[in-house]
């Protein structure tokens, strides 16, 4: 018998290549992993992103300063009323004005209950990746009344474009107010219905638990923010730090988690659907009546209807913002607003034309994905499919 | 050998094959309509015959007539000959495993009508067993042929040249060797205490006894843990994982090959039920039901008997046992739509570490506390 060495015994075994995507179940959004497995041990991740990328910042150079607002409806299609703000705050804070109070009000409605739609779709979508296809079906749902009262705010249930330049498309429906509450109670019961489903869960807990953790330190070096920062326990949240809208009037907490793992990702983001609402609620309450736009002389909004069909001067302003665009002073600004996934910037330069110059996007999940594979590398292959969904990437926004 | 008993067991199969096929295109009916039940939600109805819909039963006609002119696709590289044979040989085992399962009591031709006084097992120039095969080893047949059932998935993984169902293919085949080891264990305390291998014997000692569920509830348990785990469902659904890795072993199946997977899964899930119920559920036996008739016999009560003809009771029991059935069906629907999906290794560290354990030590404490009785 000739003799052979422990090692020698083992078969000689290269990492199985494969192709996790661009098309497959878990990786919603158009991206591609390519994975090197040592059997279902990951070796080695490659995270390939560009599949949805449209060019949105070239596209933006196109049209004028208003017609950009189509193209961010696109860029988080899971909360697009939240890109529509930040976008327009960016462009009123190079004109340097101020929309009145409703406006700003209803922009705070409007953002929380897409926030509140975000937060319920990336934890519908991370649950049914596990498994638990009931709880995807109840958030969903819920998702659903939130979207019918939007559907009947701005007449669109995705692609919502009712952000202005200096306000909004319109004011409120009657007793908009009353359903949304009654939605929201509705929601909150979907919401505690898939918590009971869950939360105590001994599977989910072993799925989540200690899965994709990661340290406060790499998160900040790797230029993570929103909620999947907070999970490791750093509370930086635009609207508290660095308030805009009337974000400093309204009271609510930021939810933050201790260890930075999936289901730390998890708790924050239910954590702040009810903060949302809170802040809702609030924002209901304290809303004031008035404008919903700055008035009409700034030459920023479509001037009132029936003053552009009898002044001449009325009616040579709205000709010249619709066909070259509103006039934006030369200068360059960096716009910053909380949305779903974090924290969404719109670097935004003008040479004084109607139309913009440079619009960059810094968008949260850019940021958050490239932390991936340190996050799943060494761990099982069904390891990624619940560290990818709480991290929350969205194509439209992390391609654009 | 009697023409009787000829015709008797061709019919017998011929029903059973019948109930199976039409058992499992229901189960596509109440697995869609339960989950829509338990996720507010209305599910699909409607396929339609003119005005009729029967409550979405139409889309099993529609599924079936979809799947066979679908195309039939295999990949370029795959291996033609296994990736044919592998929905064979992963749908073969689920039929058979009925072959010796007792659906009722003796059934006499002769005096259906009558009162029956020789009890539920017993042999007659007209009498057959509602049981295609009657084996001497039973249980073991069951367990023998559930253990084929993994070559199936095996196979399909490996012929179809594609890494996903490589991957599904290599989980199906470790997890349910793993649990094959408890699927069997857990019965052996049921051998024990029935003190036979054969299956209608089982039934009849629980209809004289006492259900199996109380005499062996831990061994329900982890029968019922084990043959989800078989079954390759929520939460044990690793090999197909679909999030994961696709559809797993069989990806790569269309048409009504992959529908011998579907339906052969569906099938499964009567399957088990099937078996939970004649090893811990009675079987056939319907409390206070016996053979001529209805005792009551309760405590400050007084006792009363009320005879019924022979058809009557084993048309009862036939029912009794479906019922049975069908709540085993439910449970197990309930458990797929509640539960999220474990992890591979969770799924080792359940069937080695907690599972098998805990049948050696059911045996154990059988054996102990049956040897004290004796």
């Amino acid at each position: 018998m000739e003799e052979y060495r422990e090692e020698e015994l083992v078969l000689p075994a290269d990492p199985m290549v494969l192709n996790m995507g661009p098309s497959h179940p878990a990786m919603h959004g158009t991206v591609r992993c390519v994975l090197r497995l040592d059997g279902e041990q990951v070796v080695e991740c490659d995270v390939q992103i560009g599949y949805l990328h449209r060019g949105f910042e070239k596209e933006c150079e196109a049209g004028t300063w208003t017609q950009a607002f189509p193209y961010t409806d696109r860029l988080n299609y899971a909360s697009p009323l939240l890109n529509n703000v930040g976008y327009a705050l960016a462009v009123e804070k190079l004109l340097g004005i101020t929309t009145p109070p409703r406006c700003q009000y209803l922009r705070v409605i409007l953002g929380e209950t897409a926030r509140i739609c975000d937060h319920c779709v990336c934890n519908a979508a991370m649950a049914m990746e596990i498994g638990a296809m009931t709880v995807f079906l109840y958030l969903v749902k819920a998702r659903e009344w939130l979207f019918e009262l939007l559907e009947e705010m701005t007449g669109a249930r995705v692609t919502h474009s009712f952000c202005r330049i200096g306000g909004l498309r319109h004011d409120l429906p009657e007793g908009f107010g009353d359903r949304l509450r009654a939605a929201l109670v509705k929601t909150r019961e979907a919401v505690e219905d898939s918590e009971k489903l869950l939360l105590r869960n001994r599977i989910f807990m072993d799925r989540t638990m200690d899965v994709g953790t990661i340290s406060p330190e790499r998160a900040l070096a790797y230029g993570w923010t929103g909620p999947c920062l907070r999970s490791t326990g750093v509370a930086y949240d635009v609207r508290k730090t660095h308030p805009y809208l009337v974000y400093d009037q309204l009271e609510f907490d930021v939810p933050v988690g201790s260890r930075g793992d999936n289901y730390d990702r998890f708790m924050v983001r239910l954590e702040e659907i009810r903060q949302s609402m809170r802040i809702i609620d609030q924002a209901l309450r304290q809303l004031p009546d008035g404008p919903i736009a700055v008035p009409d002389d700034l030459g920023v909004v479509l001037p009132d209807r029936f003053a552009t069909y009898t002044t001449i001067e009325r009616t040579i302003q709205h000709f010249k913002i619709v066909t070259e665009g509103i006039r934006v002073p030369p200068g360059e600004v960096y716009a910053y607003t909380e949305a779903a996934n974090g924290e969404l910037g719109f670097y935004i330069v003008s040479t004084g034309g109607g139309r913009p110059h440079k619009c960059r996007v810094r968008p949260p999940c850019f940021a958050n994905l490239q932390a991936l594979p340190e996050l799943v590398r060494g761990r099982l292959l069904p390891d990624i499919i619940p560290t990818f969904g709480s991290i929350n990437m969205i194509g439209g926004e992390c391609d654009r | 050998m009697t023409t009787f008993f000829v015709t008797m067991t061709a019919i017998k199969i011929v029903a059973f094959v019948l109930f199976l096929l039409g058992g499992g295109a229901l189960m596509v009916w109440v697995e869609r309509r339960m989950s829509a039940m338990m996720q507010d939600r209305i599910g699909p109805q409607r396929a339609n015959l003119g005005p009729f819909r029967l409550w979405g039963l139409i889309h099993i006609v529609a599924d079936g007539l979809k799947m066979m002119v679908k195309e039939d696709f295999v990949p370029r590289r795959a291996d033609r000959l296994l990736h044919a044979l592998a929905p064979i040989l992963a749908f073969f085992p689920v039929v058979v495993t009925f072959a010796v399962v007792p659906f009722g009591p003796t059934l006499d031709f002769a005096h259906l009508g009558a009162v029956n006084h020789n009890g539920p097992l017993f042999s007659g120039p007209w009498a057959t067993t509602l049981q295609v095969a009657a084996v001497d080893v039973g249980l073991l047949f069951v367990l023998a042929i559930a253990g084929t059932g993994v070559v199936g998935a095996v196979l399909a993984g490996a012929a179809s040249d594609n890494r996903f169902s490589l991957l599904g293919s290599l989980r199906a085949a470790s997890q349910m060797i793993s649990y094959e080891v408890t699927l069997g264990a857990s019965l052996v305390g049921c051998i024990l205490v029935f003190g036979t291998l054969r299956i209608e014997e089982m039934v009849l000692w629980q209809h004289q006894h006492l259900w199996g569920l109380l005499v062996q509830p831990l061994a329900f348990l982890l029968f019922l843990v084990a043959g989800i785990a078989e079954s390759k469902r929520v939460p044990f659904d690793l090999p197909e994982g679909e999030s994961e890795i696709v559809a797993g072993y069989f990806l790569e199946y269309s048409g009504m090959k992959f529908a011998m997977f579907f339906l052969g899964e569906l099938m499964e899930i009567v399957v088990l039920a099937i078996l939970l119920t004649v090893f811990f559920l009675g079987g056939w036996d319907v409390p206070f039901l016996f053979a001529d008739g209805l005792h009551v016999d309760l405590p400050l009560l007084d006792a009363w008997v009320w005879h019924w003809p022979h058809w009557v009771v084993v048309l009862v029991q036939l029912l009794g046992f479906t019922v049975k059935v069908a709540g085993m069906v439910f449970l197990q629907m309930a458990l797929r739509w509640t539960l999220p999906r474990f992890r591979y290794d969770q799924l080792m560290d359940l069937g080695w570490k907690v599972l098998l354990p805990l049948s050696l030590g059911n045996i154990a404490v059988t054996a102990v506390v049956l040897t004290a009785l004796r």
